[in-house]
């Protein structure tokens, strides 16, 4: 479904991926995890074009993503953003139905029922008419989950969906999370919430300083992983004392 | 003080007649400022360098020269060039070009201060640039820079009084050529202070009314 082949990235002199390779096929939770400024973000910015890769190749449902490709890839996949991204001028109903409505042509009515489903699904259905700002974070990530799922992508990227929440919040977003990865979408999650990827990551990519360090099943990777890096990472994450 | 009364009552007819032109000049030269402001402004943020020379080009030029002499230039050195405007127009085209690079600023600071991440996230459901600008940044933006086109469109109000040096009867030529005839230059000039007060006053206040709204939304 999606596939990386030696992609790197740089800004300026600085080296920020230095050949990523990996495949994620269709239905499978990936998640990335690493230490800050290990690249994981880019990575997922580079899948949907946000960045573009100097070297290597990146497919997307056997698409390469180039600058002639870039609207038919974001169709494809959806993204969900560390810091929501809502539109603060409409409703939770119109950031929902905005790519639908204006980008896929959908007729509005349609796009507006199909956008209250998802909004259930989410469980802000009775949020509908307010503005961003006058929901929680929890709440606003939702909305940015519904958001995603109304392009009906055939992935979704997720930029740590949970870093900019309360850590009481952060409880109703990876429920919604893990309800989607049990209906079988392909998902690559960076996140530093070890927890969430061990038991809902079916796969743990372990990125440092811009290279895949160890890649393998999540609870694997995640309870006994083999390579140092890894090691030091998970107990400086789990064992912060 | 009595005498003071007759004259306004006198004086009113031809003053009112003078602010009406005022406001239709200000209304024209303010949507000729907003149209080339927004040209100039996203000119300026285009990634083609030549469009961003033009537009600094022009800021810089246009916010250099006096705008009494900007309006001469449109009034009396354009016909030489063979273009020969009517007085209003030439109002309406000078106050206009004037302006229209501080509403450019105005609008550059409003889209610039619009966050690239809503942006992202708009390409990121298969917007292109421009659908993304349309829907997102210029909305955003235009809000953004309300308080300061507030401010400008006071300004622009009250440098109207310009065109009176073009032959434009506005309430500042209107009051000239009635202080000129009647020699009551106190009247004449107090009542033209009160009205460019009462027409400034409830336009910084509807702007402010506007920015309220739309804060909420």
């Amino acid at each position: 479904m999606i596939r990386l082949d030696g992609v790197t990235k740089r800004f300026g002199d600085k080296v920020i991926l230095r050949g990523i390779d990996f495949t994620v096929p269709q239905g499978q939770v990936a998640c990335l995890i690493g230490p800050s400024g290990s690249g994981k973000s880019t990575v997922l910015r580079a899948i949907n074009g946000l960045e573009r890769h100097d070297g290597g190749v990146i497919e997307v449902g056997g698409l390469p993503v180039t600058d002639a490709n870039l609207s038919a890839i974001r169709r494809k996949v959806a993204m969900v953003f560390q810091r929501f991204n809502l539109l603060p001028h409409r409703t939770v109903l119109e950031n929902v139905i905005e790519g639908p409505v204006h980008v896929l042509r959908e007729p509005r009515d349609a796009a507006e029922a199909h956008a209250m489903t998802l909004l259930a699904r989410v469980g802000l259905e009775d949020r509908a008419s307010a503005l961003p700002s006058e929901l929680s974070g929890g709440q606003q990530q939702r909305v940015g989950i519904a958001r995603a799922l109304a392009m009906r992508p055939q992935a979704i990227l997720f930029d740590e969906p949970t870093s900019a929440l309360d850590p009481e919040r952060v409880g109703e977003v990876l429920q919604v999370m893990r309800s989607l990865a049990e209906s079988g979408m392909t998902m690559i999650v960076v996140t530093h919430e070890i927890a969430f990827a061990r038991e809902v990551g079916d796969r743990a990519i372990f990125m440092a300083d811009g290279v895949v360090v160890e890649d393998g099943p999540a609870r694997e990777v995640l309870t006994a992983p083999r390579a140092p890096r890894t090691q030091q990472f998970l107990d400086r994450v789990l064992n912060p004392l | 003080m009595s005498e003071f009364l007759t004259d306004t009552i006198q004086f009113m007819p031809v003053l009112l007649r003078g602010l009406g032109i005022t406001i239709v000049l200000t209304l024209c030269a303010l949507a000729t400022s907003i149209a080339l402001g927004i040209c100039w402004a996203i000119m300026g943020m285009s990634r083609n360098a030549a469009l961003r020379g033009i537009s600094l080009a022009i800021i810089h030029t246009v916010r250099g020269i006096p705008i009494i002499v900007q309006l001469f230039c449109v009034y009396f050195v354009l016909p030489d060039l063979g273009i020969d405007l009517p007085p209003f127009l030439a109002g309406v085209i000078g106050l206009g070009l004037a302006y229209s690079v501080y509403q450019a600023e105005n609008f550059r600071g409003g889209f610039g201060a619009v966050d690239r991440q809503l942006v992202e996230a708009g390409l990121s459901v298969g917007m292109s640039d421009g659908m993304a600008f349309r829907r997102i940044v210029l909305p955003l933006g235009l809000r953004a820079a309300l308080p300061s086109f507030g401010n400008t469109t006071v300004m622009l109000l009250k440098d109207s009084s310009i065109a009176s040096t073009i032959t434009i009867a506005e309430l500042t030529r209107a009051g000239q050529l009635l202080a000129i005839s009647t020699f009551k230059n106190g009247t004449v000039y107090v009542l033209i202070a009160l009205l460019y007060l009462a027409a400034s006053l409830p336009l910084a206040a509807f702007v402010r009314t506007l920015e309220r709204r739309l804060a909420r939304r």
